[in-house]
């Protein structure tokens, strides 16, 4: 990882908006998909894939390379639209989006886009094959393994029994190479997440089950670079980033409602949101200069 | 006549009886033996599923998973991604069946090998009931792509089956069960993943019914295939220990030698093993296909012969389902 430089920020800042662009543009073209959780993650997406893996899109199976696994699959477009900024494949394959033949399956598969880590959609499993990852990874290169393995969950997602199996499992062995994010934006499907399946007090669950527990704000990109440094300091347990994240974040119709969970933005609100988006970015370059 | 690399004991009643799951504990050690990247997991049923010989030898290479069956699925599905050949064992109604939607989309879809053991398979769990006998997994297991499902009949053929999985590139699911039953084959027996095998034949000349059996049901099969051939009825008896991908060749040419079929599996009709051979039968060959396995009930507790005989699996059932199957051809 590089120093985070203000002029770093900034780039970071115009390359999330970027992506929210083509989270829109693409959800529009796909007529279905999710557009709260992908706007909400384009910060911590952006995060991981223009500063904190080590990767190279231009080799993506990269032995020594860190592993990410997106549990809460329905996220994708944020993940596609990222790593196609990023370099693994062209931009204008986004538009292929949910489309019969398309590598971007509705939910992702790894044996239609290879240089997924793994096929995600059912909720709960991603933290297990995160776990199974940072296990191995530590039976061959030992405790001091400098190689993480990042898992991004939903809040949603915690309802499920799989995720305390997985947390347990990783308290019991203190994987230290396993990085996981909740992006606790508070709404799933049905409502506001407290209304359907409380998760508070959140973080005292994770410590209870032997995480480090760090919380940060989702959108602010030295609070997300700082807890990552933070986390590859801590020695003996597995780390959890709980994100307090904004869902539909820099579209402000879409912003906090549970109803843009699992809808796609019809020609209308596209072009409001793309408007919105693009004066966003007019301000991030001026205010930067 | 029983096939010669058998053991020419079969018949016997002093016949030696290991349980089939010892023979994957066996295999699963050689397994790790021959590749560093054998690991195996388990679900807090270490020595009853045999892994424990396997965790005594490699214990830096035996993961305790607790009691968590869908975590120990996926973590495997992990563990694969990383380059490890996972063995999973819990009992097998609890993996392949309580984690099957993790199996499926973590380990199937995914395409990782993966290597689930479901251990104590079958009705003849006998006493502990029948929530923990396990008579659907053959279902559900055949059911999913990329999945290669393994039903050995005794424990020499799970070792050499266990050893065999460790070798594929896909997941696979193997079928065990608890009790003591007859060894059948030898070292000498042949076994290849997908093939199946003539065990009794005729004398000399055609047989006039085939029995396609699978498990530790293979035995019985044995017995009925000789009581009949004594009586002049032509018996043949084919093993088959792979149900997926299915040996249609050598149940099609079963099926154009006798012109009637009998399956013998320790699992539900519905869905099982005879599922499969009808699939094939029907599409390529069709001939009257008599089906012996749990009819659409649950079990219950009981001594195992008590369970086979009851629902009806025992040498009188496969029996009766001969007599039935040759009278159909009429």
């Amino acid at each position: 990882m590089t120093e985070l430089t203000d002029e770093k920020i900034k780039e970071l800042q115009l390359q999330a908006n970027k992506i929210r662009q083509s989270i829109i543009t693409m959800l529009l073209e796909a007529g279905s998909g999710h557009t709260a959780g992908p706007l909400g993650m384009a910060d911590i997406f952006t995060a991981l894939y223009f500063h904190i893996l080590h990767h190279d899109p231009k080799n993506p199976k990269m032995e020594d390379r860190d592993r990410l696994v997106l549990s809460n699959g329905h996220i994708c477009p944020v993940m596609y639209a990222t790593m196609a900024h990023a370099g693994y494949f062209p931009v204008d394959e986004l538009m292929t989006l949910r489309k019969f033949g398309s590598r971007l399956q509705g939910h992702p598969h790894r044996e239609y886009l290879p240089m997924l880590e793994t096929s995600s959609g059912p909720l709960g499993s991603g933290l297990s094959q995160a776990v199974g990852m940072a296990l191995a990874e530590r039976i061959d290169r030992g405790l001091s393994t400098n190689r993480y393995t990042y898992c991004l969950l939903s809040d949603g997602e915690l309802n499920e029994g799989q995720i305390w199996e997985a947390a347990m499992f990783a308290g019991k062995n203190k994987l230290r190479n396993l990085i996981a994010f909740i992006d606790r934006n508070n709404i799933q499907i049905d409502g506001f997440t407290e209304d359907i399946m409380p998760l508070e007090p959140l973080a005292d669950k994770w410590r209870a089950f032997n995480w480090h527990v760090i919380e940060i704000d989702g959108h602010n990109f030295e609070e997300i670079v700082d807890a990552v440094n933070k986390a590859k300091a801590i020695f003996e347990k597995p780390i959890i980033i709980i994100a307090h994240t904004i869902p539909g974040k820099d579209v402000p119709v879409f912003e906090r409602k549970y109803e843009w969970h699992g809808k796609p933005p019809n020609k209308e609100e596209a072009a409001m949101a793309l408007s919105k988006l693009r004066t966003l970015e007019g301000r991030i370059q001026s205010e930067h200069e | 006549m029983i096939d010669n690399t058998l053991n020419p004991s079969i018949f016997d009643k002093d016949v030696e009886q290991v349980p089939i799951r010892k023979g994957y504990g066996e295999g699963l050690l050689v397994a790790g033996e021959a590749d560093v990247n054998v690991v195996a997991l388990c679900a807090d049923l270490t020595e009853s599923t045999q892994t424990h010989l396997f965790a005594k030898k490699f214990p830096e290479r035996f993961i305790q998973m607790g009691v968590a069956e869908q975590n120990l699925a996926s973590v495997a599905s992990g563990m694969a991604a990383m380059g490890k050949i996972p063995f999973i064992t819990s009992y097998a109604m609890f993996s392949p069946g309580r984690n099957w939607e993790q199996i499926r989309t973590t380990i199937c879809y995914n395409n990782r090998p993966v290597k689930i053991a479901g251990s104590h398979a079958g009705i003849s769990v006998g006493p502990d009931g029948g929530t923990h006998q396990a008579i659907e997994d053959l279902a559900i297991t055949r059911v999913i792509p990329n999945m290669v499902v393994l039903s050995p009949c005794d424990h020499i053929e799970a070792k050499k089956a266990t050893i065999a999985a460790a070798q594929t590139k896909t997941p696979v699911y193997i079928r065990l069960a608890r009790d003591k039953t007859p060894a059948i084959t030898t070292k000498k027996t042949p076994f290849e993943i997908g093939k199946a095998q003539i065990f009794f034949s005729p004398e000399k000349g055609i047989a006039q019914i085939g029995i396609i059996a699978t498990g530790a049901l293979v035995h019985k099969a044995l017995v009925v295939a000789r009581d009949f051939s004594e009586k002049g009825i032509a018996v043949k008896v084919l093993n088959l220990s792979t149900i997926k991908p299915l040996d249609e060749e050598a149940i099609i040419a079963l099926a154009k030698e006798t012109g009637a079929l009998v399956t013998v599996e320790e699992h539900q009709i519905r869905g099982g093993m005879g599922s499969a051979v009808a699939e094939c039968i029907t599409k390529h060959h069709p001939v009257p296909i008599e089906f012996v396995g749990v009819d659409d009930v649950f079990g219950q507790s009981g001594t195992p012969a008590e369970l086979i005989e009851h629902y009806g699996m025992g040498e009188k059932s496969i029996a009766s389902a001969v007599k039935k199957a040759i009278e159909r051809k009429k």
